[in-house]
């Protein structure tokens, strides 16, 4: 079925639409919503936020594509992404990342194959002095990570 | 010290409004509508309080040069992107303390007569965002924020604007680009965002610190804020550490602390009782200095500047004696490479050149004359740019290759590094 926005997300985002002198400074946080339902922002949903906010679907896929937080497919159930740049990095990002790999049996940029992890590298989280961390699901930052701690969280995540 | 920036931090529930309300918080805005905007303005630029967000320009200063009466509406852009390598200090603001900054925008935008203010907050931020939802909903439920704050004729609306994951939304005119819903690729200056900025009006961006500075600026008067610190780098900073010291964080201390005292009595010393290699005191982007450069210098804008480096956003990373130069600008080459926006030819190539060569030393293959061609990179990148991103990468791999030049050649000659990878503690 083709993507459809709720009413209740219509309101939504009128109201997003009237915080800004023009409909399109709405698209971020409109394909915010998207995901938040989704999981991801597919080609019909993109044509959807276009015809909303009334501009080319071309001016919603060259953002999706441009920031890297938005997915442009179906993500496993829980996203470990982990910090790689110089602060983690100086307190063993790189072997967390290996750790990880090695527990979950995928290469970064992989998913399992049951669905449940999926493994990334990123860049500075803004958590520099608590490295090394990760983000989990594009929400909780876990900090000074060790490797039992990461293994009772995914344990934790079912 | 009085803490100005830190005072509350720590305190149960520090983020609501009622321990705010409680510590005097929001009671400097009843004197600030006796004031003139004009009068505010003046407050803020005889503090000398400069902008914290890396450049450092004064704030006061900045906010004279929006022309007025222009007949367009002005804008107000808190910036909460925080993508500089080494940088979390605002994170720590809006997590201990979002009432500071919300009162700090109100302050600002009745000096600048603005009606719409908005915070751009990187998308990795989702529960900082949460928690300063939350804030700035109880900052309308007392009437903080909405018509008619405290009963004057003042009236605001402060919105968040969520990123997307893109280091260059940072830079003001790519947050712009980005707050209007494109991709965050800078704009060419001039216009200057004071004069044309968000949806082509007058627009001022300023960082999360700066703004969180203004309550007690009012408070206690600009005089008072400038005698903190030392010549023109008045206040305090908070400064967040990372990498090789016992004790990262974020610390608040007043401009013009020696970097000695600072490493040890607040961040515990290097750990492991190892040595100091170097040090990068103002984020990712600013040239590194060695060990005997910091233990030199005073941490303020003059004495930074004085040993060719920046303040910068008072990122700090501490690097110890066992930890390969070759290796860490490597990773911050990844890092430039990654979050180029591809404007500009001498970023786009040069940052990717910079990380292939880097890549090919780091494995094994360097060449003896890639330290020159690196050399020859940064410098046609510097300066050529529509932003600064290209210059902070170009800055880091001219002060590597020169200050570590003898590891750089070791590295080439022995076709691997002296020094183990970083181990995970755990
Ligand atoms: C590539 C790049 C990234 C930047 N990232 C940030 C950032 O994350 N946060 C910030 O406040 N300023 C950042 N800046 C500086 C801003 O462009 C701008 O100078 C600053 O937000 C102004 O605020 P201030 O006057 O309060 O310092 C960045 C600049 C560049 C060139
Ligand atoms: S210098 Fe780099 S990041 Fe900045 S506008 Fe040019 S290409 Fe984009
Ligand atoms: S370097 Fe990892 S959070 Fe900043």
């Amino acid at each position: 079925m083709a993507f459809q926005f709720t009413p209740a997300q219509r309101d939504q985002i009128e109201q997003l639409c009237a915080r800004y002198p023009t409909r399109r400074a709405a698209l971020l946080p409109v394909l915010w919503i998207v995901q938040a339902q989704e999981g991801w922002v597919s080609a019909e949903a993109m044509e959807a936020v276009a015809q909303v906010l009334d501009i080319t679907p071309a001016a919603v896929y060259e953002v999706v594509t441009f920031y890297t937080m938005y997915e442009r497919r179906p993500c496993a159930r829980h996203h470990l992404q982990v910090c790689r740049t110089l602060s983690c990095w100086l307190r063993g990002a790189k072997q967390l990342t290996k750790y990880l790999e090695g527990k979950l049996g995928v290469r970064v940029g992989g998913q399992t194959p049951d669905g449940r992890f999926q493994l990334s590298e990123v860049e500075c989280l803004g958590s520099c002095g608590t490295a090394p961390m990760m983000q989990v699901n594009g929400r909780d930052y876990y900090e000074n990570l060790t490797p039992e701690q990461v293994d009772k969280l995914l344990d934790a995540l079912k | 010290m009085e803490p100005i920036l830190t005072k509350n931090w720590g305190k149960p529930h520090s983020r609501s409004i009622q321990t705010y309300l409680a510590q005097g918080g929001y009671a400097t805005l009843k004197k600030m509508f006796q004031m003139s905007p004009e009068q505010v303005t003046e407050e803020a630029k005889r503090s000398g309080l400069r902008g914290r967000g890396g450049a450092g320009f004064p704030a006061g200063v900045k906010w004279g040069f929006v022309p007025k009466n222009t007949g367009k509406p002005i804008y107000l852009c808190i910036n909460a992107d925080e993508s500089e390598p080494g940088t979390f200090k605002d994170r720590a603001i809006l997590e201990n303390d979002p009432h500071m900054l919300i009162e700090g925008v109100i302050i600002a935008s009745y000096a600048l007569g603005v009606r719409t203010a908005y915070q751009y907050i990187r998308g990795e931020f989702y529960r900082p965002w949460e928690m300063v939802e939350q804030a700035i909903a109880e900052a309308y439920q007392h009437g903080f924020l909405g018509q008619n704050i405290c009963g004057s004729n003042f009236s605001l609306d402060f919105y968040q604007h969520r990123g997307a994951g893109a280091y260059i939304c940072g830079e003001e005119t790519g947050l712009i680009e980005s707050l209007e819903g494109k991709r965050g690729m800078p704009r060419i200056k001039p216009p200057f965002p004071a004069v044309s900025g968000a949806f082509g009006c007058p627009t001022v961006v300023n960082n999360v610190e700066t703004i969180a500075a203004l309550p007690w600026i009012l408070e206690h008067g600009g005089e008072a804020y400038a005698k903190i610190g030392v010549g023109k780098s008045t206040g305090t900073k908070l400064w967040s550490v990372s990498g090789h010291v016992n004790r990262p964080g974020v610390y608040e201390v007043p401009l013009g602390i020696p970097f000695k005292l600072f490493l040890e009595e607040y961040c515990g010393g290097v750990w492991k009782g190892r040595k100091l290699k170097a040090v990068i005191v103002g984020g990712s982007s600013v040239p590194v200095l060695t060990a005997d450069e910091a233990f030199a210098v005073t941490l303020d804008y003059e004495s930074l500047q004085g040993a060719g480096t920046f303040l910068g956003s008072g990122g700090m990373i501490i690097i110890d004696d066992q930890t390969s130069m070759v290796a860490a600008l490597e990773n911050l080459a990844v890092f430039y490479h990654h979050e180029s926006c591809g404007q500009c030819t001498p970023c786009r190539e040069g940052s990717g050149w910079v990380e292939k060569i880097l890549h090919r030393l780091y494995h094994g293959e360097g060449r003896h004359e890639d330290l020159a061609l690196l050399q020859d990179l940064a410098d046609k990148m510097q300066g050529r740019t529509i932003c600064a991103l290209a210059d902070a990468l170009a800055m880091p791999v001219r002060s590597y290759v020169t200050k570590f030049r003898t590891e750089f050649e070791a590295f080439i000659r022995e076709g691997r590094s002296p020094y183990p990878a970083p181990e995970w503690q755990g």
